[in-house]
This record gives structure tokens, C-alpha cells and sequence, in this order.
């Protein structure tokens, strides 16, 4: 084990979670517990007849027979909820608290002015007003729309999809109702690179369509021979990430859009990693149709456990009329002043709503704010180091990275070693650890992204962790991680006797 | 590099030595070496937005946003504006919450796993129904979920999907889109005055119906008096039941498991966000037995390496990243933050503060539907039912007419028809139902 390892061992993560740890009789301070839960009865006649322990009686306005009978839910005061949520957070690995090289994931810190930019009273608006009283709305909302168009190098811009398989799924959609409304409603089949996202496979199926897989070839590249093969007047769409999961560019791009579209097919760009391009590729040049924007990775707007982001979509031209209703545009004007409206309006062939009202506004301000932040030099800076990033730690880590030259993130391969098994090792070494055993195309893969925001230091610690596991035994790593919140969990059981919520818990056991 | 950032990224780290000593390591004199390009589409222009400091920016976004009118809203329609407890917005802005990813890695992540399961408790708890996931992107998104969860547990048969003609239109569009690469057809079904009619939707049930939705409280506020019915006439077909509701609703309402439900969708977000342009949270509450076909995340109870408890992200089998283009849904990124905060603001109000809010929405809207009724050319309301939070008035007026001069006195209100406005509690002080009820004098008549 190397000196940086050893000091990574006994560094500052471990005390970190000893002082989140909260045992008592070999337990973790408990779920909001039987003790805190408390019953309320409801609309009886407020006797509490039935004795029940703490109970507690609410007259209902409401006759008995629309109504519960009674409700029962934590009681807690607020300092004791400040201290249960506060230890909570402490069990938590987050950007802010170590490097998280999660490939694909994009984890970027998160500028902290965003939160108070997003936290304005004057942004917190119902969905229903009227278009004359919240312009500052649609303007940063018509403003985003610009940005991004410019950036992907789209020419209409929607933001309604709250996540970036929402993303995907209007682009599915628009896909289908561009090809309905051009008589060619029989294009049944969409294809899928076998290393793409999960969700590209998944939204393909949720759109109707067959999913035709596209195996790479050896370079790691989409095979041509076999993407002609699959090509046919059948193909409603090729989906493509570019630098793909691998981190390489595509670099047969423009043959492989003139491919899909001397077929009558549109090639949709995944935008999961854009990061990588910033300033030095646009999707719209190299001849995508439509392509999602992960707003919450590239655009630095936090992800905060799982959601929410935004994944807003760009389109060509000749796809605008299909996107989802209502946009955002200017509105005309009789050249009075030099203040612009804006208004929302219904695309010609809208394929309508895909989110109930207008998205993930919060997040889409944080993106606002924090493109109208880096700029052109900013955004081009971010995929320069970032890809540096990556290159550097690839550089400096034992395992072999099979594929190169990679952009933004790369896959490295564990090699005979169980690449969960040594991601679990990570953690005892204070670093959160890449994604395993994906892509498949990598035997035990660890695929890496450390973005940009990382440091020359702590680039070197992520590299001192992974080389430490390098050379470490089965057992050692089998019984990985000793040093965190939980030991290894057993995630078998929790499938095999599924128990997801506290009822469950009292069943089983007995609390 | 001075260290101030005036060009490149503010955000990342790099001094000009630790470049170069990185470039060296790697072996290439520029980071422009290391773009594996082809010239043809590289981009060499500009996207010509402007580089601004922290503070320029956030003059620029209070700037923008200042432009809109400071109104008292009394809109609801399925997106309320309760007050958010300071607590909320504290505890859930710690950045382990807001900055972590999802919880791949379950011995690092126990905090929010803990968070999920409690808000996957509190939704089981208000439904009566045995599992819910942990979280949908809103109500339209999750309401998409469950026809596609229909088509799944009868696949059997039957294609047929019922809706209330009331639905709100960015609900049955969202639907219409989920289903759109199914045989699912969304039929809409009669209401009469603001609630189900149950004698026309009997006529229109038959075997070829997998799912029949109804909402409690109905979008016009009103409460739906026949679900025993109406889940009668879903479970002789061998449909399934889906009601939508909300958290707060559900504090008082009877339990959707005990009319019948099969599946509880809706908008949790109505605790622990404020109005926030119509971003959502959707909830996702069934029975058991649809355990492996249910969409979205699951946190369950395990046991770690020294045999105690545990959470971890469970059943992933059913989720896009494992099962590909067999998964029960394309949702992966979702509303776990939003989660998080709605947890916290219920935790916050307990049981009791839960109830009280719920039955405030009942005495509160009545006080003012019999209110605004003695102001001459309103009639409110219009719908004789019990009601939670809002309810539809006639107007003598022009609807439209009567909210823009409302608008022009400080307060929104909804149109919903040629002579109807509807109108809601939620989130509105006493002080401002006063001022409201004055100015609806001003401009009714």
C-alpha cells in the first residue's frame, strides 16, 4: 500500500462517519420510531373510547363516513426533527463531501449561489397564472431555451421533461409523430448501441417501438457493418452518445447520420455526456436530429439523491412543430419599447403534455444561472479540464483502461478482481467509487469520470485509492467496507423478503 | 491564472503548474491535443453568451424574475401553495442531501435511504395500501405509470381506459403520451356536478376496460361521495382501480385502500414545496401483488456484514439499468429531494397538524364559498357537495373579465368556464381572504 493510501486509510472520512454513527446496543439510531408514532382518531365524536395509547381525537368538519378512521405518523418536535434529519445528512456521501468519479453520472459541484438564485419568492409561482404576470418566468424560461439551443446546436428548445429519460421519451415521441405525419407511421424499430444507457433501450420500449441492438466493434466505435445491417425502411430512430459510454468519440459521425438518414430515419443525440464536448463539438453539426440535455449533470445543478433534474430536449428544425406544448417565445410586438414579452404558446403538431405542467422549474433556473455564470470561456474551460481530468487519473491508476483516446471519463477494468468488490474496497479509503460491471464491454469494468472540478490533489488521492485495491486479496475485498456508515449490505435479502416501509417492520420485527 | 477566474471554468481547481504537470503526465502539450475530433465538426465558434461574475448573475436572475407581479394566489387545481416550514428548506439544503447521487452505494448512502424509506412509510400509511415507490416526477407522469402497470398485470385483455371528463388537460395529455406505444385507447367518462357520475360510467364499463381512474378530492375541489361504487364497478371487470389524490387530502379522507383502490397516484409535492411554476412530486402507493411490476424506486430493510439493519435500493431487477428494454418503466433520475422535503414537512406537522391542515382546507373553503356568495353576482358554489380547499363560483360577469380586473387589484384566480372561477384556500392567510373578498365586490357586479 503506498504512503498516500495509508494516510487516505486513517484520513478524515473515517472520523467523518464514526461521528455520524449513533449504535446503541449494536443498533443505528432507529427509523422515526413506534415510540415518536402517534394516533390521531378521526372524525368520531372525539371520545377516545376505544383507550388507544396516545390517542388523540380530531372532530372532522366531514361526515364519519367520508372520512378515516384514524392516522398514525411521527409526533416530533422540531429539535428533535432538526437532530434526526442533521444525523441523517451525516450518513451521506455527497460531491461536497469527496471526490465522486460516478462514469456517465457527471457528479459536478454545485455552486452554491444557484440555491438562493433559485430560492427567490418571486420564482415561487403557481402554474396557473397568467402569462402578463410572471414575464420574468417565461423570460428566464425563453433565455434558457437560447442558451441551450445555441450549445447543442439545435433550433428549438422544449424544457417540459423533468429528467433526462423524460428527455428521451419526447424524443421518442416526436420521432413518431414527425414520422405519422409524413405517412410513414410503419417505422417500427429503434436502434440502441449494446454500451448505452439503460434508459435509451427502456424509453424505445415504453415509445412502441422494437429495440434493435447495435453491437460496438473492436475500436469500442458503433461497428458500420453492423449498423447498415440493422439500418432498414423499418428505422424510425438510431440512439447515440457521442463521446459514447466509453469516452470515445464517434469519429465516423457524419457517415453514420448519412447513414440513418438516407433511410428516412433521425438520429437522436443522449446527452449524458455532453460535458465532454462543451465548446468543441455541437451535437446539431454533426447531424442530430433531437437530443436531450442532462441539465443536472452537465449544467451543474445538484442531483440530490436521485432527482429531481430536467432534461430538456432540442430539436432541428423540421422537428419543431411536433414538441410538447406549451413553449415559451417572444411575443409579437408593435416595436413599442425595447422591453420584450414573452408567451407561451402550442406548437403546430404538438405531440401535447409529457409532464403535467411545465417541469422541474427549479432546477431550470439553477442551469440558467449557472450557464449565465461560466459563459463561453467557462463552459469551453469545463470540457477542457474535465477531459484533462480524465486523462490524467487514467494516467496514474494500475488498472488497465483498454479503450482510448477517451474524453471526459474512461473504463478501466478490475481486471481478475470483482469490480463490485473493489468498489466496495474504495470506500474504505475515503473516495466514492466509479460504476461497476458497465459498460459490458469491458470485462469487470470501473468506468470513471472525475469531471473537472477536481483537483490535481485530490486526483492523485482517487488514483492512490485504486491502486491500493490493485494488488489487495479476495477476502479483503469480499469483507469491504469495514470503515463506513454500514458494513456490506445484503442486498439478496432485501429482494428476497421485500420489506419497504414501517408497517412492514412491525411484522418482522417485532421492533 | 490569477486564481480570480476571469475566463475559464470558476469551478475547477487547476493552477497553471498542476496543468502543466498533469498535461506532462499525459504526454500532450495543450488540452486541445487530447479532443479526438475530426475537424469537419469541430465547432470553432461562439455560443456568445457572456461570462459574468457570481454577482452580475445574481443580479441578472433577480432582475428577470422581479418582473413578475406580486399576486395573492388563490389557485389551486392539484398544485398548492401550503406554507413550507423553515425547517424544510434548512435541514433539506445540506449538502449531503442536495449533492449526493442515488444511492448505488447503499454503505455510504443510509441517511437518505433512511429519508426514502420514511417518505415510502408515510405514503403507505396515508393510503392503506401495502407499497409505494419513492417518488414519480408529478401526478400526470405517475398517473402515465399506472396505465402502463394496467396494461402489464392484464395483458390479457381489454384496452380500454377511463378517465373523468374533468381530468386536467395536462394530465390526460401526459397520459395519452405514455400510452401512445401501447393498445391502450383513454376514454373520458361523465361527471355531474363536480363529482363522478356513477350511472354513466356503469354504462361504459365493460370487459374491456383495464383501468378506471377517479380523482378524491376532484380537481374541482369537491369530495367524491361513490368511490365504494365506482371501485365496485373496476373490481366486476377485473380492472384495476386508480385514484388520485394528495397527502394532505389523505390525512382526513377515507382510506383509498378501503374503497377499493388498487393503485394511489397523485402530487405529494403539495407538502414541502412551494408553488414552484408547477414542478411536482409524484406519489406511487399499490397493492403488493403487483410488487414486480411496480415502476419506479424501491427502498427495502436488509442487514449488513455485522447483522444489522439496513437500507438499500431493492427489486432493481424491474429498473431500466438491469432489465434494459423489459424494465416496468424508462425512469431513472426522479424526485428523491422533493421526497425528502415532503417527509420532512409532514414529520413536521405530525399527525395532528396533518389533520388540522386537511380539515382548515374543509371549514376554510366553505367560509368562503358562503362568504363571496352574499356578494351580488356571485354565486359560490356552484357545486352542492362537501369541498377541501377550493370550489367553483358562477359569476355574472364574463369569468375571464372578472379574473383579469381581479389580477388588476393584486389576486389570481382560475377560469373554468364561460361564468365560473374557481377559488382556494390553500396557503392564504385570513388577512388576504379579507382583501379578496372586498375586491370580488368591487368587480362583480
Amino acid at each position: 500500500m503506498s504512503d498516500r493510501a495509508e494516510e487516505s486509510l486513517e484520513g478524515a472520512e473515517q472520523v467523518r462517519y464514526d461521528q455520524a454513527r449513533y449504535v446503541e446496543d449494536g443498533q443505528y439510531e432507529p427509523l422515526l420510531s413506534e415510540k415518536d408514532l402517534t394516533r390521531v382518531d378521526i372524525g368520531d365524536t372525539g371520545s377516545d373510547a376505544d383507550g388507544s395509547d396516545d390517542g388523540a381525537s380530531a372532530d372532522s368538519p366531514l361526515p364519519d363516513d367520508l372520512t378515516r378512521d384514524s392516522l398514525e405518523l411521527p409526533e416530533l418536535s422540531e429539535p428533535e426533527l432538526a437532530r434526526h434529519y442533521t444525523r441523517l445528512s451525516q450518513m451521506i456521501y455527497g460531491i461536497d463531501s469527496g471526490p465522486y468519479p460516478l462514469g456517465s453520472c457527471t457528479m459536478k459541484y454545485n455552486p452554491k449561489f444557484t440555491e438562493d438564485v433559485a430560492a427567490l419568492p418571486s420564482g415561487a409561482v403557481h402554474p396557473d397564472r397568467s402569462e402578463r404576470s410572471i414575464q420574468g418566468t417565461l423570460e428566464v424560461l425563453y433565455r434558457l431555451q437560447d442558451y441551450l439551443g445555441r450549445i447543442g446546436g439545435m433550433d428549438a428548445v422544449t424544457l417540459q421533461p423533468p429528467a433526462g429519460a423524460a428527455g428521451e421519451f419526447v424524443g421518442i415521441r416526436v420521432a413518431a409523430a414527425y414520422h405519422e405525419h409524413n405517412g410513414e407511421g410503419h417505422r417500427d424499430e429503434v436502434i440502441v448501441p449494446e454500451s448505452a444507457h439503460g434508459t435509451n433501450f427502456a424509453t424505445a420500449a415504453l415509445g412502441g417501438y422494437d429495440v434493435v441492438s447495435l453491437p460496438s466493434d473492436d475500436d469500442g466505435r458503433v461497428d458500420l457493418d453492423a449498423l447498415e445491417a440493422a439500418l432498414s425502411e423499418n428505422t424510425a430512430a438510431l440512439m447515440l452518445t457521442n463521446p459514447n459510454t466509453l469516452g470515445l468519440f464517434e469519429r465516423d459521425i457524419e457517415e453514420i447520420a448519412e447513414m440513418v438518414h438516407d433511410v428516412g430515419g433521425l438520429l437522436y443525440y443522449d446527452g449524458a455526456n455532453l460535458n465532454a464536448l462543451l465548446g468543441r463539438a455541437r451535437p446539431g453539426d454533426m447531424g442530430f436530429d433531437v437530443m436531450h440535455y442532462n441539465v443536472h449533470k452537465t449544467f451543474a445543478t445538484p442531483h440530490g439523491g436521485g432527482g429531481p433534474g430536467a432534461g430538456p430536449v432540442g430539436v432541428v428544425d423540421e422537428l419543431a412543430p411536433f414538441l410538447p406544448a406549451p413553449r415559451v417565445r417572444e411575443a409579437d410586438e408593435d416595436g413599442e419599447g425595447d422591453e420584450s414579452t414573452y408567451e407561451l404558446f402550442d406548437p403546430e403538431q404538438t405531440i401535447g403534455h409529457v409532464h403535467g405542467y411545465q417541469g422541474n422549474w427549479l432546477v431550470l433556473v439553477k442551469a440558467f444561472a449557472y450557464i449565465a455564470r461560466l459563459g463561453d470561456e467557462g463552459l469551453t474551460d469545463a470540457s477542457a479540464k474535465a477531459v484533462l481530468n480524465a486523462n490524467y487519473l487514467a494516467s496514474q491508476i494500475e488498472y488497465d483502461v483498454p479503450y482510448e483516446p477517451f474524453h471526459h471519463e474512461f473504463v478501466a477494468s478490475a481486471g481478475d478482481q470483482d469490480a463490485a468488490d473493489v468498489a466496495k474496497r474504495m470506500l474504505d479509503y475515503g473516495v466514492h467509487p466509479p460504476t461497476t460491471k458497465w459498460p459490458e464491454i469491458v470485462p469487470e469494468a470501473l468506468m470513471t469520470e472525475p469531471t473537472e472540478i477536481e483537483s490535481k490533489d485530490t486526483l492523485d488521492r482517487l488514483a492512490a485509492a485504486f491502486n491500493a485495491v490493485v494488488d489487495e486479496d479476495d477476502a479483503t475485498l469480499e469483507a469491504a467496507p469495514d470503515r463506513t456508515t454500514a458494513r456490506r449490505i445484503d442486498q439478496t435479502a432485501a429482494a428476497r423478503s421485500p420489506r419497504l416501509s414501517w408497517h412492514a417492520l412491525d411484522d418482522a420485527d417485532e421492533r | 491564472m490569477d486564481g480570480s477566474h476571469a475566463t475559464g471554468s470558476p469551478y475547477a481547481p487547476h493552477t497553471d503548474a498542476e496543468q502543466s504537470a498533469m498535461l506532462e503526465a499525459v504526454g500532450v502539450d495543450s488540452e486541445a491535443e487530447l479532443f479526438d475530433i475530426p475537424e469537419t465538426v469541430r465547432f470553432d465558434g461562439e455560443f456568445d453568451i457572456a461570462s459574468r461574475s457570481e454577482q452580475e448573475t445574481r443580479r441578472l436572475v433577480r432582475s428577470t424574475l422581479a418582473q413578475n407581479d406580486d399576486l395573492t394566489e388563490l389557485l389551486g387545481r392539484g398544485h398548492y401553495g401550503y406554507y413550507v416550514p423553515s425547517l424544510v428548506d434548512h435541514l433539506a439544503d445540506r449538502s449531503e442531501f442536495l449533492t449526493s447521487y442515488t444511492q448505488y452505494q447503499p454503505e455510504v448512502s443510509q441517511g437518505f435511504l433512511q429519508a426514502l424509506f420514511e417518505f415510502q412509510s408515510l405514503l403507505v400509511e396515508l393510503t392503506g395500501l401495502e407499497i409505494a415507490n419513492c417518488s414519480m416526477y408529478d401526478a400526470a407522469t405517475a398517473l402515465g405509470e399506472a396505465a402502463t402497470l394496467a396494461e402489464r398485470v392484464r395483458s390479457t385483455s381489454g384496452h380500454r381506459v377511463l378517465v373523468p371528463d374533468q381530468l386536467l388537460e395536462g394530465r390526460r395529455s401526459t397520459l395519452e403520451n405514455y400510452v401512445a406505444g401501447t393498445d391502450l385507447a383513454v376514454e373520458a367518462y361523465a361527471t355531474a356536478d363536480g363529482t363522478v357520475d356513477v350511472g354513466a360510467l356503469e354504462e361504459q364499463v365493460d370487459d374491456e376496460v383495464v383501468m378506471v381512474y377517479a380523482e378524491n378530492p376532484t380537481i374541482r375541489g369537491t369530495i367524491e361521495e361513490r368511490l365504494e361504487s365506482i371501485g365496485s364497478l373496476a373490481g366486476e371487470v377485473d380492472a384495476l382501480f386508480v385514484l388520485g389524490s394528495d397527502p394532505v387530502a389523505l390525512s382526513v379522507l377515507k382510506r383509498p385502500a378501503d374503497v377499493g383502490a388498487d393503485v394511489v397516484i397523485g402530487d405529494a409535492s403539495v407538502l414541502g414545496l412551494p408553488t414552484s411554476y408547477g414542478m411536482g412530486l409524484g406519489l406511487f402507493a399499490c397493492r403488493e401483488e403487483y410488487l414486480r411490476q411496480v415502476p419506479g424506486r424501491l427502498v427495502g430493510v436488509s442487514e449488513d456484514a455485522t447483522d444489522r439493519r439496513a437500507f438499500t435500493l431493492t427489486l432493481q431487477t424491474r429498473e431500466q439499468h438491469i432489465r434494459r428494454e423489459r424494465a416496468t418503466s424508462n425512469i431513472c433520475t426522479n424526485q428523491a429531494w422533493v421526497a425528502l422535503r415532503t417527509a420532512m414537512h409532514a414529520a413536521s406537522l405530525g399527525p395532528n397538524g396533518m389533520v388540522d391542515l386537511a380539515n382548515r382546507g374543509v371549514t376554510r373553503a366553505t367560509d368562503l364559498a358562503n362568504r363571496i356568495d352574499e356578494i351580488p353576482g356571485v354565486d359560490a358554489p356552484i357545486h352542492d357537495r362537501h369541498h377541501i380547499r377550493e370550489f367553483v363560483a358562477r359569476t355574472d360577469q364574463p369569468a375571464n373579465v372578472l379574473a383579469a380586473d381581479l389580477e388588476d387589484r393584486g389576486f389570481a384566480v382560475h377560469v373554468v368556464g364561460d361564468h365560473e372561477i374557481q377559488l382556494c384556500v390553500a396557503g392564504v392567510s385570513d388577512d388576504q381572504l379579507d382583501s379578496f373578498a372586498a375586491a370580488l365586490e368591487e368587480v362583480a357586479r
